[in-house]
């Protein structure tokens, strides 16, 4: 009788505590962002404290061994490659979106949908190679002479392109699930009163999705911000700031990847480095708590 | 002609050619790195490891990459399913589906998930430091873990919400704890999804670069211990691609091949996993 009554309160004893360890676990996950933005701040305090924020962020002079370190031109570089990426991939993007929301037939979709998934999952390693072997001769041979200008072909179009296309999915899969939330009857709707489909997607749907759909771009420019691999291996990597889309740039993440072996061997070096991290850290969570919060909106609006 | 005509016609072009491009990207990128990397490989590829003056052109393979690349996605996605899991169910199953507490939560991890790569390196990078850890096997699960914590945690959170409620309290009024539920019925029914999941995260460990740059180091040697440095597939790829050599180079296409393969057969293999064990799921 007694291990009868007993049994249930150990059970019950095991059920809370799996609950107390696992919202332990949930909090310290959720936590996790915060974390990271503490700990590459306090790497980055030694950098901060030797000269003043203004001057790290738009001096251009980098020069690690006199203690001078001017991030402007990787800044530059960042926003150039993103520029590029974001200005090659919108235009395609929406476009796909729209065809595979609004007009393909379902078989199609069922066939472009995985295709874009592996898209998703290539390693950036190997979109640095393709970009090497294509991309960068494709500049050097074609696109450079072209403009009679001179190029190695490794350059911030060919970063942007390689980036843009690591960026079509993310976009992609956003934008469907914007258009998606768009409710069937407003299509319905517009058709009814004689608008031909395109009218109906350029002046309803597009209309209506359109918050989601700057939130989906923001995302892209958010993940297009940090890709490091497959860019640091056709931009050039060369620090000065650039002044069109055929001089080489060096961005952010390059900078930090390219560096770790000498990081630790120069004073400031390795904060800086973190800095870099931290600023990259920042910008990216600022363009994404936005486009989240524009998302849920849309979520929130068809329920 | 009538003017919308026109228009709609243009424009479902430019859909068309916008779809297609984007395919072909694809295509285009795949078959590059067919051609350019089958001719230079071999079963030394994948079977050796460096010999001495292997970056100059002689012989040997990637056979430590490969290892390297295995154990360090391995480690980290075991380490994060010990993590991921327990916190998609809490979620789930401990907390009120409405509360504010689970939608900060969620709002934290899709956050977390659009943090690069490099970042999550040098995070890791400073923890080690913090640790008096060198550039490891360690090292790098540790930092591939971090970075594929929140893909795991919003992927299994996605599969066991799609758990139907009526199940949760069926198993409730059988006199079930939460735990058990938890544990027997719902990781049960969400088990092939969570382990889609899984694959997709143990193929982007592998194909992870800026995240193990600092942390896993890098060595011509199969690692033997936690606490050395391993080597990874992208990570040679990169350091062969940067040898002038061309018989060097063309064994980094070889590599880049290999890593496009192991990928593509994971990606494969997740979608038919998930699709035969849903079989036993109760609908």
């Amino acid at each position: 009788m007694k291990r009868l009554k007993l049994f249930p309160i150990s059970r019950r004893a095991k059920d809370l505590l799996a609950g107390k360890l696992m919202l332990l676990l949930t909090i310290l996950a959720a936590l996790l962002v915060l974390l990271m933005v503490a700990g590459l701040y306090l790497k980055s305090r030694p950098v901060l404290a030797s000269q003043p924020l203004a001057e790290l962020l738009f001096s251009t002079k980098w020069r690690p061994f006199r203690g001078q370190f001017g991030f402007f031109p990787f800044i530059m570089g960042t926003l150039w490659v993103t520029g590029v990426a974001v200005l090659i991939a919108v235009p395609l993007c929406l476009l796909t979106a729209i065809y595979l929301s609004e007009y393909a037939p379902a078989r199609v979709r069922e066939w472009v949908k995985p295709l874009i998934d592996i898209l998703a999952g290539i390693p950036s390693v190997v979109f640095g190679v393709w970009g090497m072997l294509v991309v960068v001769p494709f500049i050097k041979d074609s696109v450079a002479p072209f403009f009679k200008v001179f190029s190695t072909g490794y350059s911030i179009l060919a970063g942007g392109i390689v980036l843009a296309i690591m960026i079509f999915p993310v976009i992609i899969h956003v934008a469907l699930e914007v258009f998606r939330a768009v409710p069937q009857e407003v299509r319905e709707a517009s058709l009814a009163v004689g608008a031909t489909r395109w009218q109906t997607v350029k002046h309803v749907v597009l209309r209506k999705a359109l918050p989601g759909v700057a939130a989906a771009i923001v995302l892209g420019i958010a993940r297009a911000f940090g890709e490091t691999m497959a860019v640091l291996m056709v931009v050039g990597n060369v620090a000065k700031v650039p002044g069109n889309v055929l001089d080489p740039a060096y961005p952010l993440p390059a900078l930090i990847a390219n560096n770790y072996g000498e990081m630790l061997s120069i004073p400031l070096y390795d904060s800086a480095l973190m800095l870099a991290a931290l600023i990259l850290l920042l910008v990216i969570l600022l363009f994404n708590l936005l486009s989240r919060a524009v998302l849920a909106r849309v979520e929130r609006s068809i329920r | 002609m009538d003017r919308r005509k026109v228009e709609e016609g243009i424009f479902r072009v430019l859909m068309v050619l916008a779809t297609g491009l984007i395919l072909s990207s694809l295509v285009m990128i795949l078959l590059t790195v067919l051609v350019k990397g089958l001719p230079y490989l071999s079963l030394e590829m994948v079977t050796q490891t460096p010999r001495g003056g292997y970056y100059l052109g002689k012989g040997g393979g990637i056979l430590n990459a490969i290892i390297g690349s295995l154990y360090l996605a391995g480690g980290a996605t075991l380490l994060a399913i010990l993590f991921s899991l327990p916190v998609a169910l809490y979620l789930n199953v401990y907390s009120r589906p409405d509360a504010r507490f689970v939608s900060v939560c969620r709002l934290a991890f899709d956050v977390l998930n659009g943090v690069p790569s490099i970042v999550f390196g040098a995070f890791g990078f400073t923890l080690m430091i913090y640790f008096g850890l060198r550039a490891s096997l360690l090292g790098g699960i540790i930092a591939i873990a971090l970075l594929i914590l929140p893909m795991l945690i919003r992927a299994m959170d996605e599969v066991i919400r799609l758990v139907p409620r009526e199940l949760m309290d069926a198993s409730y009024a059988l006199g079930a704890t939460r735990w058990e539920t938890a544990l027997r019925v719902v990781t049960r029914q969400a088990l092939p999804g969570i382990l889609t999941a899984v694959l997709i995260a143990f193929g982007r460990g592998i194909g992870d670069a800026a995240a193990v740059i600092f942390t896993a180091g890098f060595t011509d040697a199969v690692p033997t211990s936690l606490l050395r440095p391993a080597a990874t597939l992208p990570l040679a790829i990169f350091f062969q691609l940067g040898v002038p050599v061309p018989e060097v180079q063309g064994r980094a296409y070889a590599s880049a091949l290999i890593l496009t393969l192991l990928i593509l057969i994971i990606s494969v293999a997740a979608r038919r996993l998930s699709r035969r064990l849903t079989r036993h799921v109760v609908k």
